[in-house]
């Protein structure tokens, strides 16, 4: 193709854009929302269904008026499960894209690899996953559920259900190391202890000798940090090795729904706090799983993640009208008011302004030997109060750091 | 614990390790270790391997006529790129990287596209058995079994028959087999798709106890490349061994210290063999013929 013609087609596909947006709403100057999540690679799995629900999301709010009138326009990129493209495309929506706000992440390690570029560029940045908590940062905001909403949950109801000798078996980076150093915290602060701890790095597929690990310490229960697809061939491994432990965990069922995908009965006695996952049999639950199936009816599966993320982006509409600003400043403000809440698809939710995590409904879901979920108990309103108490304090001082039981905020 | 116990156990974790390198090296041993081709869309033919198993797995076929149906799929693909790309490429072996590399890419952003993000796995068949206070698979020792009769298929067919000999000349002196009446162009075809053939197995073998993804092709591709890589040239002096030494070392460190050193072992003695034994252990093994 000549270069004029590909000038000719790529004016032809911006005006194609401009078209479009100016056609629902007069000449309003849209909101811009970048999205970057892996579309591709190892954890696409899990993620694709957030930019799914982050569509949905941007399509309600479109059609019931935008933002404050104005329209929401999506600038999406595929940030195929690679930290590197995360930079790339973080300055890229912030230098070039100028947009208002972006919804970013999987991984903690893209997180961290992103979370300087934000703060560097002044941008503001949703992350909308569950992950291993600490970070206290002005410039972002979390929805997703941290380990005291999590652990301090499981934990305790696993060591009273099955016993205090408990193995973790973690990815080895950032979030399986950190996760697994709140788990042996709790397990102590309970009176248990650790039966062992293994951590595998990502990509890995063959477990036969972690297993024979396991067996050799004889835990009560062992919890299961394994992220990424390949390393969710544990479960089918230790199930044909007759491993028959009960199994604990944060990430698994709740973002790679393992229990689709795998046959029954390999994560029998899993036991997940999770803040939603698509068989929560409530009204509201039910009510986004179908607008959610009927946008897009071959999603496999609907996990916590993209309800986060489909959350996030009604908070952050509720944020812009209340501050009547697209500024993050003004919209920190709004936060620091203490009552950004919303009747989330999973319950009431609420923006806590000390770290600017939020409040989640958690259900501890179990899988049976047929793979069904139940949900044997579920904690209403759990606050992410471990920052805060540990001495974060958005409103007060903006340290952009990450915090963790042994490394917490100084003491003033 | 007692010696009988402890022994078996590191018997099977050797066993485990030595199955996952050999089937994943087997086909790349063929292809890169015997015709040269550097082959970065090795993975992807397991990946097809594995699909193709699932498939027809889930049609309602039974698992061994489930991996011959993946075997035989990845070698028809095999046929076709060697056709259609790897043909054109054989004068010019740097520039097969570039080309398998994006056939790579393309298997695994179209298998994402089409079929989606992950597909629905088979279970794993045969059950469980105890010794002492451990309990196995025994599709473990399934695997095994596979493994070594891989390798000695593959001696017996480069060895014992007409095309193995063939095959062997083509890759040898391609100019004077020709000249002897050989169809080279068909022979290169039949080994690129023997290669091939043998990663769908190993996909299709590994299916059953794996995530299937797109990408799980990733997972084999560097134990596969160190095991050709330090095997050399021949498909079964070389990855026999090399198999074996590298299982040794991996189950060791694993259950030493985790699966991170049992990785930084194999690397390790990985650089060790390529700095003592530059053509591999086939050329140690061979050197007092050449």
């Amino acid at each position: 193709m000549t270069r004029s013609g590909m000038r000719g087609l790529r004016a032809a596909a911006l005006t194609g854009t401009l078209v479009f947006a100016s056609g629902a709403f007069a000449a309003e100057n849209p909101i811009k929302l970048g999205v970057l999540e892996d579309q591709s690679g190892d954890f696409a799995a899990a993620t694709i269904g957030k930019v799914h629900a982050i569509q949905l999301a941007a399509e309600e709010i479109n059609k019931a008026g935008g933002i404050m009138g104005r329209p929401l326009e999506l600038v999406t990129y595929d940030t195929q499960s690679d930290n590197t493209r995360y930079q790339e495309f973080m300055r890229r929506v912030l230098q070039r894209d100028k947009v208002d706000v972006v919804f970013a992440g999987f991984s903690s390690a893209s997180r961290e690899a992103y979370r300087p570029i934000v703060d560097q560029f002044n941008g503001f940045a949703f992350y909308n996953n569950q992950y291993e908590g600490g970070v206290c940062d002005g410039h972002m905001v979390v929805t997703g559920a941290v380990p005291e909403q999590q652990f301090s949950t499981l934990i305790p109801y696993m060591m009273q259900t099955y016993g205090k000798k408990v193995y973790t078996l973690a990815a080895d980076y950032n979030f399986g190391q950190i996760s697994a150093e709140w788990v042996r915290k709790i397990v102590k602060e309970n009176g248990g202890e650790m039966a062992g701890e293994e951590f595998i790095p990502l990509g890995v597929s063959q477990f036969s000798q972690s297993i024979q690990n396991i067996q050799k310490a004889k835990p009560d229960f062992v919890v299961t940090l394994l992220v990424g697809t390949a390393q969710a061939s544990y479960y089918e491994q230790a199930a044909s090795a007759n491993v028959n432990l009960p199994m604990a965990s944060s990430v698994n069922v709740g973002q790679g729904y393992e229990h689709k995908r795998f046959k029954p009965p390999s994560l029998k006695d899993m036991y997940v706090t999770t803040n939603y996952i698509e068989e929560i049999d409530t009204p509201k639950s039910k009510a986004f799983l179908a607008k959610f199936k009927a946008k897009f009816p071959n999603e496999p599966y609907v996990n916590q993640e993209a309800e986060n993320s489909y959350l996030a982006l009604y908070l952050y509409k509720q944020m812009v009208e209340r501050a009547k600003s697209t500024n993050r400043d003004e919209i920190r403000k709004v936060i620091a008011m203490g009552d950004v809440c919303m009747d989330a698809p999973e319950g009431k939710v609420c923006i806590d302004p000390k770290s600017q995590h939020m409040s989640h409904t958690i259900y501890l879901a179990k899988v049976g030997a047929d793979h069904s979920i139940s949900f044997p108990k579920v904690w209403e309103d759990i606050k992410p109060y471990w920052l805060g108490e540990a001495g974060c304090d958005l409103t007060k001082k903006d340290p952009m750091a990450q915090y963790t039981p042994s490394n917490p905020p100084p003491k003033p | 614990m007692d010696i009988a116990t402890l022994a078996f156990s590191a018997l099977y974790q050797f066993g485990d390790a030595f199955a996952f390198l050999v089937l994943s090296a087997c086909g790349l041993a063929v292809i890169f270790g015997m015709m040269g081709v550097i082959n970065l869309a090795h993975g992807e033919f397991i990946m097809c391997g594995a699909y193709v198993t699932a498939a027809t797995v889930h049609a309602g076929l039974p698992l061994p006529l489930g991996i011959l149906c993946g075997t035989l799929a990845s070698a028809f693909v095999g046929v076709l790129v060697e056709l259609l790309v790897i043909r054109h490429l054989y004068e010019r072996p740097l520039d097969t990287i570039v080309a398998t590399w994006g056939l790579s890419l393309i298997a695994t952003q179209g298998t994402l596209i089409l079929v989606g993000s992950t597909m629905a796995g088979v279970g794993t068949p045969f059950g469980s058995f105890q010794v002492g206070a451990y309990s196995y698979s025994i599709y473990r020792i399934v695997l095994f079994v596979a493994a070594l009769a891989v390798l000695a298929a593959l001696y017996a067919l480069f060895n014992w028959t007409r095309f193995g000999v063939l095959a062997r000349a083509t890759i040898q002196v391609p100019h004077m087999a020709a000249a002897l009446g050989v169809d080279t162009r068909l022979i290169y075809s039949l080994t690129f798709a023997c290669g091939a053939g043998l990663a769908g197995l190993a996909g299709g073998l590994y299916a059953p106890t794996m995530t299937l993804v797109p990408t799980m092709g990733a997972t084999f591709i560097m134990e596969a490349f160190v095991t050709v890589v330090i095997g050399g040239a021949d498909v079964f002096l070389g990855t026999a061994p090399a198999g074996g030494l590298l299982a040794i070392v991996k189950s060791g460190m694993t259950s030493w210290q985790g699966q991170l050193f049992g990785q930084i072992g194999l690397l390790i003695a990985v650089i060790i063999v390529v700095r003592v034994l530059p053509k591999g252990i086939s050329g140690f093994v061979l050197r007092e013929r050449t």
